[in-house]
């Protein structure tokens, strides 16, 4: 912490739009980043609460795919089911509470058009679900199945770790399981507390035979689900739950697929490489555009899209150009991907390497449940992740 | 002297506004004595006194101030017009101590005979079972409050109008029996023995929640009450655990296993199911079927809505879950049974709430709001109790406006403490994720950041 306040009182002291705990009258960048390390003895002793600790930013409207319209996540998803169902006559989309539309309402308005048939509910039974999916789809029918959170999908662990995922390869390639797609809401939400916040793709990640996917926005959800619905694996598609309304873009009305496997550079940059998925690449793009405004530095931001087989390939060339690397998730720090990626990276791109690589987290800061405490949330912000960014640069001043 | 019975008794009559006549000597004493009550300031409270060691209800406040005048009312006076208002303290004497209702049979699956059709009931017990539930009612709709302002966020599902299981429960078993339910745990975790203030407390999220405020709505616990459980059907195997805890013991408990009709279709209860029967484990398997998993009308969600014979060879029995005393009754035939060693049993408790799954489900748009209204008004736990109790001259209406008003006053002391408590601080955050002697480093958001985590 010295050594980082020796690098500020090198900068001019600036005033920093911290996005969230409220600061009051903070004129300098140190005395800010101070007060927001909670083993700091000047802590502030009330928590603020926040609507969302980042701001969606939406991607430039894509031409190459025909006319778009402005949806929201959930509605994009709704566009993708309903481009599959048309399209293709054994596409079947069951789970909890999806024929009125869905908790989310992901699935509005498709069973009155497609019929209860190929739109219906199933009981409160996630290990049923999964199983039944992967009957279904061994058969050949596309089975899109709802998992109606991502925090219940553990009764079904069994049924995709030792049924979906093994069932190519145990067979020989005579049977497979790749007409299923699995779809769950994602990730933290602010007030879903232990059992409605969590990101469990680590867990999966660990299993070879299963593809993982988590989009950062409306084009891209749709383009991906299309894509994982077309992919002849068993596929996972989480869906980060507090941007099914907060994000808004012009997306594509016909069909199209954004491939699988491939990170998506969203930024150039050649100081640092910062890689993140889902929600947190908007809390991510506010650090590079402080990281830049603040301290000069350039970073390249990676959406790693993929979480399982996950694109090596980018993100390692992107560390050897700029020689430092920042992961960031929401999950738990250990045993988290983040993990996987510094392993691999660091067995890459050794010699590159200025600096250790720094994996952070947003929601679960002491790598336990999230606490039913509202308060206790949100207690990071991008300018905690400006410390790692300028932590990780003053590496290589020491 | 029945002729001076008769015209004391009129003059009394007219005097204090009570239609009734006194037919004997005692009640015309009874009458003289409250007149008294009534007229004299100075001897009142000392009579009041004297009453009130006679019997366990405290005496209405009478009021004093209205002028003499006001007292010599026709008798078509209201009663409750301010002023005017005579209220005149009934003593136990006057009310019936004890009284049978006659209860609805039970559908019983597997067993020889069911609980009793017909069941006692006690003054006392009656009046304790009104305040526990109509405290259970008002906390309910103290935290629907609450949660549209803001002050209770996340998840809040409520228990109003299925209070008649809780309070029915608690009376069949002992303090000392095990309970554990799902997530709509309020009205369980104050029959288990927590205060209002604890429970609205955990709700805002604040330290002096039960949970310290890091649980939330659907994780409270208490002595023998294992929550309080977020995942739908997870609680059953658990509860399944708590029992074997018990026989293996030998400590002649039982455990009340709570489950819903949507967790009905879960596949960890069948599991559970056959390790109880299997080992005679002192469950009592007990499914709240509100007719409704969350959106879901039990007709679309389950092969067979016979929940109570959805144990197949363990008997089960299908119980009127808003008549508080067929749940007790039930639940006394369950508990002896179990206690006997006969092994697990299954009730099912038809029963109904009126608020929507949670806070954030209105409750129409799968359900009517006639149909919500006709529940209401034919089978609210609350008004059948207190209508029995009524009729059967077990208590009066004053008594019961009495309990309602202080339970009120409770609930919004409770909900002052609620609202004004701090939130659990910051270096709570990581406690209590493992067990550990001295205190475990734990990495933080930031990543310089060392937290303690202290157990």
């Amino acid at each position: 912490m010295a050594a980082a306040a020796r690098f500020f009182i090198r900068g001019a002291p600036l005033k920093l739009p911290v996005s969230g705990v409220g600061t009051g009258a903070q004129s300098s960048f140190e005395a800010t980043l101070l007060k927001l390390s909670p083993n700091s003895n000047s802590r502030t002793t009330t928590q603020r609460r926040h609507a969302a600790h980042f701001t969606f930013q939406p991607d430039a409207v894509p031409t190459q795919y025909g006319p778009t319209q402005k949806m929201n996540l959930f509605q994009s998803v709704t566009s993708a089911l309903d481009n599959t169902l048309a399209s293709d006559p054994t596409a079947v989309i069951f789970g909890e509470d999806v024929a009125f539309g869905g908790v989310f309402r992901c699935t509005v308005g498709l069973r009155d058009k497609y019929g209860k048939d190929r739109v219906f509910n199933t009981p409160l039974c996630e290990q049923g679900i999964v199983g039944f999916g992967i009957g279904a789809a061994v058969a050949g029918a596309t089975a899109i199945a709802e998992i109606q959170f991502a925090d219940y999908i553990y009764p079904a662990f069994d049924q995709i770790v030792n049924e979906a995922a093994k069932y190519r390869y145990r067979s020989g390639n005579l049977f497979d399981c790749g007409n299923l797609t699995i779809r769950a809401p994602w990730g933290c939400v602010g007030h879903g507390s232990l059992y409605h916040s969590q990101s469990p793709e680590a867990f999966f990640a660990h299993c070879p035979g299963i593809k993982v996917v988590i989009p950062r926005s409306p084009v891209q959800a749709k383009g991906l689900l299309l894509a994982c619905i077309a992919d002849q694996n068993p596929c996972i598609f989480f869906e980060p739950k507090i941007l099914y309304r907060a994000a808004v873009e012009q997306v594509p009305v016909e069909p199209y697929t954004i491939p699988l496997s491939q990170a998506e550079i969203l930024q150039e940059g050649s100081d640092v490489t910062l890689v993140a998925w889902g929600t947190q690449i908007h809390v991510m793009r506010e650090v590079a555009n402080m990281a830049q405004e603040k301290l000069g530095v350039s970073c390249e931001l990676i959406d790693l899209q993929t979480i399982l087989p996950w694109d090596t390939e980018t993100v390692c060339k992107s560390v050897v150009k700029t020689g430092r690397l920042l992961i960031s998730h929401e999950a738990p720090i250990t045993g988290g991907f983040a993990a996987e990626i510094s392993s691999t990276v660091q067995e890459e791109c050794f010699l590159n390497l200025e600096a250790p690589i720094k994996d952070d987290q947003l929601l679960n800061p002491c790598q336990g449940p999230t606490s039913g405490s509202p308060g206790l949330h949100h207690l990071s912000f991008s300018s905690s992740f400006i410390q790692s960014v300028e932590r990780g640069q003053e590496k290589t001043l020491c | 002297m029945k002729n001076m019975l008769t015209i004391i008794s009129n003059a009394l009559c007219r005097i204090t506004g009570r239609n009734v006549g006194a037919q004997t000597v005692s009640e015309l004493l009874i009458d003289l004595s409250e007149y008294v009550n009534v007229t004299s300031p100075v001897s009142a409270p000392a009579l009041a006194q004297a009453q009130a060691q006679r019997q366990p209800p405290k005496p209405p406040p009478v009021s004093t101030r209205a002028p003499a005048a006001q007292l010599v009312s026709a008798q078509t006076d209201q009663l409750d017009t301010p002023g005017t208002r005579v209220v005149v303290s009934r003593s136990f004497a006057d009310f019936t101590s004890q009284a049978t209702f006659d209860i609805k049979k039970c559908d019983v699956h597997r067993l020889e005979e069911g609980p009793p059709l017909k069941a006692e009931l006690t003054r006392d017990q009656g009046l304790q079972y009104y305040r526990v539930m109509q405290t259970v009612r008002r906390m309910e709709l103290k935290a629907d409050q609450l949660y549209k302002q803001k002050i209770i966020r996340g998840f809040c599902h409520l228990y109003d109008g299925q209070e008649a299981c809780a309070v029915g429960i608690e009376a069949a078993i002992n303090p000392s029996d095990h309970l554990i339910t799902a997530y709509r745990a309020h009205g369980y975790t104050y029959t288990r023995g927590i205060a209002i203030k604890e429970i609205l407390a955990e709700l805002t999220g604040r330290r002096g929640g039960v949970a310290k405020g890091k649980g939330g709505s659907m994780h409270m616990y208490a002595p023998h009450f294992y929550g309080g459980n977020g995942i739908v059907g997870a609680q059953i195997p658990l509860g399944a655990g708590i029992a074997l805890a018990c026989q293996y013991q030998g400590n002649n408990q039982v455990c009340v296993a709570l489950y819903g009709d949507g967790a009905a279709n879960q596949g960890q209860l069948f599991e559970s199911f056959n390790m109880a029967a299997l080992w005679k484990l002192p469950c009592i398997f007990t499914c709240e079927n509100n007719q409704y998993g969350m959106g879901t009308s039990v007709e679309r969600a389950s092969a067979s809505t016979d929940y109570y014979k959805r144990g197949d060879f363990i008997p089960g029995i299908r119980v009127d879950g808003m008549d508080v005393l067929c749940v007790r009754e039930a639940f006394k035939f369950a508990a002896e049974h179990c206690r006997s060693g006969k092994g697990p049993i299954v009730i099912e408790l038809k029963t109904y709430r009126y608020h929507g799954h949670s806070m954030s489900d209105p409750g129409v748009s799968y359900r009517t709001r006639e149909e919500i209204q006709e529940v209401r008004s034919k089978s609210d736990p609350i008004t059948m109790l207190k209508e029995r109790m009524l009729s059967n001259n077990m208590a009066s209406v004053e008594e019961f406006k009495e309990i309602d008003i202080a339970i009120r006053k409770e609930v919004e002391e409770a909900a002052q403490y609620a609202t004004s408590d701090p939130e659990p601080p910051l270096e709570e955050l990581c406690n209590h994720i493992f067990s550990n002697d001295s205190p475990l480093d734990v990495r933080g958001t930031n990543p310089w950041a060392r937290l303690k985590s202290v157990s």
